[in-house]
């Protein structure tokens, strides 16, 4: 059956035919890869990236973390660990400055502690702009050191998640990085302390399969990607069309592996709510 | 021998299958089915059998040796399904503290529009979830592939130990050969680089022992590997600091492979 093109949109990365979800900034004018208006930043700045359409752009760790921490009150942590190519991999260490210079940061995720809304809690965002928030043995550590900090002083996590998965660069040693986190993100259960996770576009791999889908509530933003295998892999190997909507944020809501969609303009005060159900008296204190 | 050679003979269809190794080292053993949600997943081969006087629950992944039972296993690589039915045996074995031994021979979790929608990745963090708190030793031993997520997903172990010539890989070296530099056919190239032998596995401290393969497939081997099994979960049941030493056994490769800057 032909295709009728003008119904057609494209509800993946495999039927954007490759074309790479545009990030938020770094030039003057955006492209929209849903409705193909053009934006200026300045405008998207406004919606918090969003386009008229509804097509949420990515955001940078620093952007996001400008948007959703209340002013002033994030206190970052672990902010010196970087990694150690440990594998002496070819073109790493290349990769690892290049991807620093880009996010402006040292790794592919930012962790810290800040209010939202006057709520606080630990808080992780990771950043598609380090190697596409690949996953290496400095991501895990972070990660993992957060959620030994919320379990010590007792915090809630909040942890936003985009990633390619597990990096490459640093073999079984990011491997390792899948369990060490769970194993860190038990422990902070085992206190009943509250981990909210946020699913934005795209989580997939490694990550997909340990603490993104360990929140005790998990939220994802409209139109995000999120699965385990590459959409592309598993066309190429079950030779089959993807159904449409395949690792969606809202397939993976009717399949029931998400609790809710929430527009990137109701978030704060979505997490916001979560966090004030979740509040307990004894860490007023903090 | 070249890390792609390794990778050849981790992958080769005339090495023993995770159900020889269960069949060959636990007598009697019984073989239990079903993830009690959905399905039964046969690329999982799991039960209850006695190592001695212990009872021992076993988990392997199998590939299969002939068409008929590979296409019956999808080549061992478990479905969600397959993952679930491994916990819940290891939740099951948790209740009566009974030892956890798993077998893990596979090139990753299995990839399809069915495997996505019922949740893989969930599946996976579900059992490291799980088993990172799970009141019972356990031991894995790669016994081929040890793919990606979908290995480590029954290998969150207290030891973890490899054949001599099996791997240990975050992404096949095609995939990260075609990623990285376009072109699969480096994948030789990108063996090197990924350092997935057991000899760097060892290196690096993931696995604890590698075990040699005089004999493999052979009654003498079978009978030399499950003594080995036999003393080490006698160690492990002894072990009160048990999930502690899992934590921190984890726990440590972040810290050692990282820099302060």
């Amino acid at each position: 059956m032909p295709r009728l093109k003008f119904l057609f949109k494209p509800q993946n990365e495999l039927e954007k035919r490759g074309r790479k979800a545009a990030p938020l900034y770094g030039e003057p004018e955006k492209t929209c890869p849903n409705c193909h208006c053009t934006l200026t930043v300045k405008a998207l700045e406004e919606t918090y990236g969003v386009c008229s359409c509804g097509y949420h752009f990515r955001m940078g760790a620093r952007e996001r973390l400008a948007f959703i921490a209340d002013e002033g009150s994030f206190y970052e942590l672990f902010a010196d660990i970087r990694s150690a190519d440990p594998l002496s991999f070819p073109g790493y260490q290349e990769k690892l400055r290049k991807a620093e210079a880009v996010s402006g940061g040292n790794e592919s995720v930012v962790t810290g502690t800040c209010t939202i809304k006057g709520e606080k809690c630990a808080l992780f965002i990771m950043d598609s702009l380090f190697m596409m928030g690949s996953m290496g043995a400095a991501t895990g550590e972070k990660i993992t050191r957060l959620f030994e900090y919320a379990a010590g002083n007792d915090l809630p996590v909040v942890g936003f998640t985009v990633s390619g998965g597990a990096r490459m660069q640093e073999g079984m040693l990011s491997l390792m990085q899948m369990a060490a986190t769970s194993a860190a993100v038990r422990r902070h259960s085992n206190k009943g302390l509250l981990y909210l996770t946020v699913l934005t576009d795209p989580t997939t791999g490694g990550v997909t399969a340990s603490f993104a889908m360990e929140g005790d509530i998990i939220i994802a933003e409209p139109g995000a990607t999120v699965g385990f295998a590459g959409a592309r892999v598993v066309e190429q190997t079950t030779r089959q069309p993807l159904p449409k909507g395949f690792q969606t944020a809202e397939s993976m809501l009717e399949h029931g592996f998400i609790d809710a969609i929430v527009e990137r303009k109701d978030e704060k005060e979505m997490i916001r709510l979560i966090l004030s159900m979740h509040r307990r008296e004894d860490s007023e204190r903090i | 021998m070249s890390a792609y050679d390794i990778v050849r003979i981790a992958r080769s269809g005339s090495r023993p299958t995770g159900a020889d190794y269960v069949r060959s080292i636990f007598s009697p053993f019984i073989e239990l089915h079903g993830d009690r949600r959905f399905s039964d997943d046969a690329a999982i081969f799991a039960g209850i059998g006695m190592l001695g006087k212990q009872p021992v629950t076993a988990i392997a992944i199998d590939k299969g040796h002939d068409t008929a039972e590979r296409t019956k296993r999808h080549f061992g690589a478990p479905e969600p399904e397959g993952y679930r039915k491994a916990l819940r045996l290891m939740k099951e074995a948790e209740k009566f503290r009974r030892p956890i031994v798993t077998f893990v021979d596979t090139s990753g979790a299995y990839c399809g529009i069915d495997a996505e929608e019922r949740g893989q990745g969930s599946a996976i963090a579900e059992n490291l979830w799980e088993m990172m708190d799970l009141d019972t030793p356990i031991l894995s031993i790669l016994i081929g592939e040890g793919g990606s997520g979908g290995a480590l997903a029954l290998a969150a172990a207290d030891r973890v130990w490899m054949l001599e010539n099996s791997v240990y890989s975050v992404i096949s070296p095609e995939g990260c050969a075609s990623i990285l530099w376009k072109d699969a056919g480096k994948a030789a190239e990108a063996a090197e680089g990924l350092k997935l032998t057991a000899e760097d596995a060892a290196r690096f401290g993931i696995v604890e022992e590698i075990i040699s393969e005089d004999g493999l497939g052979g009654k003498a081997f079978y009978n030399r590997l499950g003594e080995r099994i036999g003393r080490e979960l006698e160690a492990l049941m002894e072990d009160s600091g048990l999930l502690q030493r899992r934590y921190d056994r984890f726990r440590s490769f972040g810290r050692k492979y990282t820099e302060k800057r």
